[in-house]
């Protein structure tokens, strides 16, 4: 059992790159492909939730303090590549395989049929996500950013027209460029210290000869840089908006996580980086003020935007602005209540996507948008060499069977996410923003509060507002105006996925206690990293 | 030998640059090449500079000058593939927008002369 449970590190990985790579060959039967794709989001789903029970010290005999370790074919830590598992990682995890399973069931119902390759991208995207949350390993954590940046550009073409090809060109460019930079960092992080491995690596910097200091820094900063373009800063994030737009919506729900990858990246470079490093304190203000920044590019945006859709991806740009800006301001209490936010951010502003393109077919489309957003399925149907699907839906057929009260479902799914998103009660939203403040503003009682602080409430009621206007205007024209609206015909595999993301959020609300003590845990654990390095040194006494 | 590699990636990765902040698609494929051979001759460069050593450990080599650091060369060629792919791909929205927009513009319109 014990040794079952060991290798369950791997299974993210695996389970979608098996999955991934059969469908490739069963590009025929879709009943196949669409059960691989669902047993393997499943498979996921069950493993994440695993990990995070046992990240919990429920079986305080097989891992110490919930951080587990895997050494790839047995090799030990700073030669092989190892993948762990902490608390920060297993939620990731969870994350990522809730918003999945609803976007693949979302797409079901029309999105995976406009090409033949979406269910392999979809799970290699799902590869490159769980890969990125677990590897232990810097360059192994490029080379899983790079295998789920390759599954998102296909997917974000998925469905083709002018508006997809046109944001792709300039997502693509601005990501290899990326990705370039994250070399540079690696190679030079490698130069100094000669090591790849996260925990190694740790240790090694105060080892660091003084004159080689700067030259490291400058390569974690390059390395910063990259992550930061991946989670959309400003201002290296004018690709991000445009480029979520015009992402079809299930693909729409699953980028909202890759933003949040890059955030993840910081969170665990950078704790790592702090625990051997006293002079990192100028990434702090740059996050701080980048950050900042973000905020007030999202809000401005926000206001100018008169589409749903721009205005969710403006909102994802705040959340991350927000994100920066209070891990800027390096207090270590607010690791827990960001990690809230972060989690209750991705599900509300995948739930909009979602619920973004529901409450798009409200709209009687004018001819030229049609042409714009008309699939152009029989081009890579031929291509690929694959017989038009005999279903009875054709692909273009995207409506279905009406269910009764669709408007009433669309409205209160509306409400609820812009109660989500602007952090109002009684919901999620509220409770971390709340957090947010009240930690923030608590730190310091005894003496006077500083003007970062300040700024950060300033930043975190001023995006609130701007999301709360923004949204309401967009809400009144969408439900209130009639002229040029018709009621949608929504089938319920579109329904149930954007209700089951908004209800996570509601169990978030009612259970947020024993989430929140868990999330301390995974905030304490982060800010004593010597756990972490511990353990994956422990790997090379383990191996024989 | 530092001087000419040093003068290399410095070349490539300035030329690459210029491209990329070109407005046709294919100088900015172009750019997006320059740079990846100058990202990866600096990974290279990053196990330091050794001629006529193998990138293993014999018997008796104690210093890092005895053998050629095997960790880079090995960075490198994932780097390669990783890039050729991603242009490879990058070739096809070229000629995709192309194709849909009647544009090399990188914007997928031509600027309001």
């Amino acid at each position: 059992m014990i040794t079952v449970l060991h290798h369950l590190l791997i299974i993210p990985i695996l389970a979608p790159l098996l999955a991934g790579a059969l469908q490739l060959f069963l590009a025929e039967q879709r009943v196949i492909r669409v059960a691989c794709a669902l047993g393997s989001v499943l498979v996921q789903a069950a493993t994440a939730l695993t990990l995070l029970y046992l990240t919990t010290d429920s079986m305080p005999h097989m891992w110490t303090e919930g951080v587990g370790v895997y050494a790839i074919g047995s090799w030990p830590a700073p030669f092989g590549i190892v993948l762990v598992v902490d608390r920060l990682s297993a939620l990731m995890l969870v994350l990522t395989s809730m918003v999945a399973l609803a976007s693949l069931v979302y797409s079901l119902a029309y999105w995976d049929r406009v090409a033949p390759a979406f269910h392999s991208l979809f799970q290699f995207l799902l590869m490159g996500l769980n890969g990125a949350f677990l590897t232990g390993d810097l360059f192994n954590l490029f080379v899983f950013f790079e295998v789920l940046l390759a599954a998102s550009y296909g997917l974000l073409l998925h469905g083709s027209g002018i508006g997809r090809v046109r944001a792709s060109l300039h997502y693509i460019t601005v990501n290899l460029v990326a990705s370039f930079l994250f070399l540079i960092g690696i190679a030079m992080i490698y130069g100094m210290t000669g090591t790849l491995n996260m925990a190694d690596l740790a240790g090694r910097i105060t080892l660091l000869a003084p004159r080689d200091r700067a030259l490291f820094a400058s390569g974690a900063a390059i390395l910063g840089v990259a992550f930061l373009i991946k989670a959309g800063t400003w201002p290296l994030n004018f690709w991000l908006p445009t480029t979520y737009t015009a992402a079809s919506s299930p693909i729409g729900a699953l980028f909202c996580l890759m933003t949040k990858v890059g955030v993840y990246a910081v969170l665990r470079v950078g704790t790592l980086l702090a625990s051997g490093d006293e002079q990192t304190s100028f990434i702090d203000v740059g996050l701080f003020y980048g950050g900042a920044a973000t905020i007030a590019y999202a809000v401005i945006g926000m206001l100018a935007s008169h589409r749903l859709g721009r205005v969710v991806s403006f909102t994802v740009v705040a959340s991350t602005g927000l994100l920066f800006m209070a891990l800027g301001l390096r207090v270590t209490a607010l690791t827990a209540p960001v990690m809230l936010y972060l989690v209750n951010s991705v599900l509300a502003t995948s739930a909009f996507f979602m619920l973004n393109g529901l409450a798009q077919r409200t709209r009687t489309l004018r001819m030229r948008e049609a042409a714009d957003l008309a699939p152009l399925p029989d081009v890579t149907y031929v291509g690929f060499g694959v017989k038009q699907s005999a279903d009875p839906l054709s692909p273009k057929d995207e409506v279905g069977v009406a269910i009764p009260a669709a408007m009433a479902f669309l409205g209160l799914a509306f409400v609820c996410s812009v109660l989500l998103v602007a952090g109002l009660p009684p919901l999620s939203g509220f409770l971390a923003k709340f957090a947010l403040l009240r930690t923030a503003l608590g730190q310091d009682s005894s003496a006077e509060i500083s003007g970062y602080t300040w700024t950060f409430c300033a930043a975190v009621l001023a995006s609130g507002l701007a999301a709360l206007i923004a949204l309401t205007r967009v809400g009144l024209r969408l439900f209130w105006a009639v002229r040029g609206r018709t009621t949608p015909r929504l089938r319920i595999i579109e329904v149930g996925p954007t209700a089951f993301l908004i209800l996570l959020c509601l169990a978030l609300t009612a259970g947020a206690g024993p989430v929140m003590t868990y999330l301390e845990s995974a905030a304490r654990s982060l800010h004593s990293p010597q756990v972490y390095i511990r353990v994956v040194h422990a790997t090379q006494e383990a191996t024989p | 030998m530092e001087f000419v590699v040093a003068m290399a990636i410095g070349v490539l990765t300035a030329s690459g640059i210029w491209l990329i902040l070109r407005p046709r698609t294919f100088q900015v494929i172009l750019g997006l090449a320059l740079l990846s051979y100058g990202v990866n001759l600096f990974i290279f460069a990053m196990g330091r500079l050794v001629t006529d050593r193998p990138p293993i450990i014999l018997d008796g080599a104690l210093s890092s000058s005895d053998y050629a650091d095997p960790v880079p060369q090995a960075l490198v060629l994932t780097a390669i593939v990783i890039s050729f792919a991603t242009t490879a791909l990058f070739l096809v929205l070229l000629l995709a927008a192309r194709g849909l927009t009647g544009t090399d513009h990188v914007d997928g319109k031509e600027p309001d002369a």
